[in-house]
């Protein structure tokens, strides 16, 4: 699935049902309007200015990709598929790179790729890499074991019987040991061979795995790779999962090298998002690229969609949608606010906050040098550590005109003191701003986090409501939904607040302020409602009063989304700090 | 798995017996298979002259696919050698010991490198980061993620979070 809004085809035919059991909130919200649709700003169908068009891949549609890449060199150089496939890798799954350094010098390219043994001397003529060739190098300075009766392969992957070998690994000699070796003809025993791939891939999480001598920098192609792990050698349990994690590894690896691809970040989710919109730094300035890769859940319970519905669409975090940024690696939505700022906020917070809470409730300024001073005991006259200026405590003028009055302060309201205090004040003002916005960023984050609470009380509501009214299971969903819509409001909300700390002072910042305002007021008495006890006779009253500010709380929040992603489109936004990709503010006023 | 290591060891046990080491190693202990003592002294001239240490081999039962833990013993007065890869913890630096092991690299083979590791030493220091990394290193040295440099050298010691160079 591309984006919840292919689903909204389906519309036509409950559009009267009011409630439905879905988890698809989008399909809810056009549902729910159906009888609202004054309230509707959004044409069905059309691309949200928030929204980023991306689709969802499977690890095989991820694989069908590569192979379309391996297939491309494959045809250009007349090479196999393993080799296509570690030449890729080597150069990061940099097409137009690979093919010009190839046509330069393909024997240095296949070398650098582990593919071909380099020679002593350079030779020029041998494109096809993946054919047996005698290995010039004289490996067999371990362990002084004897190379004179060392058996040759003729094609690689194949285990072969020789006579009198005797594995340098593990010492095993007897005459029905089987071996196997790279093009480098370093022969080791099929069982050392499965041991060392399966260690390489499970402990070290390795998908170019060198071969076993010393120094030989030739890569395992995935042919070899397959037939060690598909053969009798090693735990068979072992070995599948070791082929299907080396799968990984190189669809990883693939996702990695890609731009325009982002593996979701969900524990245990395999699922790739492809978002080209979003692959170029330039335009992250534009917008705020928030995908979902499809799934719901965490770890081996991840679901899909799809299962969600068959199970009822339990609440809860289990069933929580797979929603990640793909230009940053914040988790979740950080709708409206664009990536650069929000991890520009993210960082002072991890700075700041604490630190700044203590400062700013226990020490005071030096009004000369702007030292932070504590004061932990001993009377009020001051001598700054730093500047050795003398102060009071009390009023912060000077000491010098305090004469002999050593333990009290009356010169309150003298001028040097007054501007002393004017100067602290200022430069405890912009401490003040940061923390009113901090304290609403994280009130909203806390609640967001509360929110796991709300969706179990509001399950028991929900049970409570069928057992005390003659409503169905069906039509108690409105519930749901509400607290689903205040979730998603608080993380919009939440960092509004870190954006609007950014925002330059004037009227776009004014009216993105209004915005939010009625954007957290309807939110707060939403909230409000769902924490309401329930009386059975008033039940339908309280249905109706929830879904009418769910669809009011729903609408005010696509207003603040909306806004913000034009505003972003149109350049509007000017930002009071330097923030990468934008001008430079023209004055430091907030 | 435990079968292919003590195999390996018990061969490479019964090789030293039967060849002995090569010259300025010797075999100190070797009562099991999970660890082993070497003297190790350098030939020759060098700055280590007249000196004699001693290594620790600690294997587990993923040897030889993965590498032995190795280090200097330094208790019982014992002092790891002043060299610019060797911590003095007696922790050791050495790219083949890491991301280039390869399970045909043998016990004497390791004690040979280390050997000629001290032997081309120039100028006797302790690593740059010493102080810093004996305060936080963890026991087992093949929990360190360092970062090498050169053939076995090495510059820094990467906190464990670090992904190995």
């Amino acid at each position: 699935m591309s984006s919840d809004y292919e689903f909204s085809d389906d519309d036509g035919d409950y559009y009267d049902d009011g409630d439905m059991m879905d988890t698809q909130e989008d399909e809810d919200d056009d549902e729910m309007m159906g009888s609202y649709d004054d309230f509707k700003i959004t044409p069905k169908g059309k691309h949200k200015s928030y929204e980023v068009e991306y689709e969802s891949l499977s690890q095989d549609a991820v694989e069908q990709l590569m192979s379309a890449d391996v297939e491309h060199i494959c045809g250009i150089f007349g090479v196999d598929r393993d080799a296509a496939l570690l030449l890729l890798r080597s150069m990061s799954w940099n097409k137009e790179r690979l093919i010009e350094k190839y046509m330069d010098n393909a024997t240095s390219v296949l070398c650098a790729a582990g593919i071909q043994v380099p020679e002593p001397t350079p030779e020029t003529s041998r494109p096809h890499s993946t054919t047996a060739r005698r290995s010039t190098r004289s490996t067999n300075k371990f362990l002084g074991l004897s190379s004179a009766s060392k058996p040759k392969s003729p094609t690689p992957p194949a285990a072969t019987s020789p006579k009198s070998f005797v594995c340098p690994i593990c010492f095993d000699d007897s005459p029905d040991l089987t071996t196997r070796a790279l093009v480098c003809e370093h022969q080791f025993c099929t069982g050392c061979w499965a041991t060392y791939i399966c260690s390489k891939i499970r402990d070290e999480g390795e998908h170019a795995i060198r071969c076993m001598a010393e120094g030989c920098h030739i890569i395992a192609p995935d042919t070899f790779v397959r037939t060690v792990l598909s053969s009798e050698d090693g735990d068979p349990e072992e070995n599948a999962l070791a082929l299907s994690r080396f799968h990984e590894l190189v669809v990883r690896h693939f996702v990695a090298s890609n731009a325009s691809l982002k593996y979701c970040p969900y524990p245990g989710c395999t699922n790739t998002v492809s978002c080209p919109s979003a692959s170029s730094k330039s335009s992250l300035i534009l917008m705020v690229p928030t995908v979902s890769c499809g799934a719901r859940g965490i770890g081996g319970q991840s679901v899909s969609a799809s299962q969600v519905l068959e199970k009822g669409g339990g609440l809860g975090i289990q069933a929580k949608e797979h929603k990640f940024c793909f230009g940053c690696p914040i988790d979740g939505d950080h709708r409206p606010l664009i990536c650069t700022v929000a991890r520009m906020w993210i960082k002072k917070c991890r700075d700041d906050s604490e630190t700044a809470n203590w400062i700013k409730s226990n020490t005071k300024e030096c009004t000369n040098c702007l030292s932070t001073i504590e004061k932990n005991g001993g009377c009020n006259h001051m001598t700054c550590k730093k500047c050795k200026h003398e102060f009071c405590w009390v009023c912060m003028g000077p000491w010098s005109e305090h004469g002999t009055q050593w333990y009290s302060c009356n010169r309150y309201d003298e001028k040097a003191g007054i501007d002393a205090r004017d100067a602290q004040s200022r430069s405890r003002a912009s401490l003040e701003r940061y923390l009113h916005y901090y304290n609403r960023w994280a009130n909203h984050e806390q609640s967001a986090k509360l929110s796991i609470d709300l969706y179990a009380k509001t399950e028991k509501k929900m049970e409570d409501m069928q057992v005390t009214s003659a409503l169905t299971w069906i039509e108690v969903q409105f519930m749901k939904k509400a607290v689903e819509e205040v979730d998603k409001c608080r993380m919009t909300l939440k960092w509004t607040y870190a954006m609007a700390y950014y925002l330059a002072k004037g009227n776009e910042k004014d009216l993105f302020e209004d915005n939010q305002r009625d954007l957290e007021k309807a939110v707060e008495d939403l909230s409000e409602l769902l924490e309401s006890p329930i009386e059975p006779e008033t039940i339908p009253q309280l249905r109706q009063k929830v879904t009418d500010k769910t669809v009011y709380v729903q609408n005010r929040n696509e207003i603040v989304l909306e806004d913000t992603a034009n505003g972003f489109l149109e350049g509007r936004w000017k930002w009071n700090a330097v923030v990468e990709g934008f001008d430079e503010p023209e004055r430091l006023e907030y | 798995m435990a079968s292919i290591s003590s195999r390996r060891l018990a061969k490479e046990l019964n090789e030293i017996h039967a060849q002995g080491c090569p010259v300025g190693i010797e075999l100190k202990q070797a009562d099991d298979f999970v660890t082993w003592r070497f003297s190790i002294e350098v030939m020759g001239e060098s700055l280590y002259k007249g000196e004699k240490h001693l290594l620790q081999f600690r294997f587990d039962p993923s040897y030889p696919i993965s590498s032995p833990a190795v280090q200097f013993v330094v208790e019982d007065g014992r002092e790891a050698p002043i060299h610019p890869h060797v911590y003095s913890n007696g922790h050791i630096c050495a790219s083949i010991l890491g991301n280039e092991w390869s399970p045909v690299l043998s016990v004497v083979a390791v004690c040979v490198t280390l050997q000629s590791m001290l032997a081309s030493c120039k100028k006797k220091e302790r690593p740059v980061d010493n102080d810093r990394y004996v305060k936080n290193a963890p026991d087992n040295p093949k929990k360190t993620r360092f970062h090498y440099d050169g053939p076995y050298l090495f510059l820094r010691y990467l906190p464990a979070t670090a992904t190995r160079d």
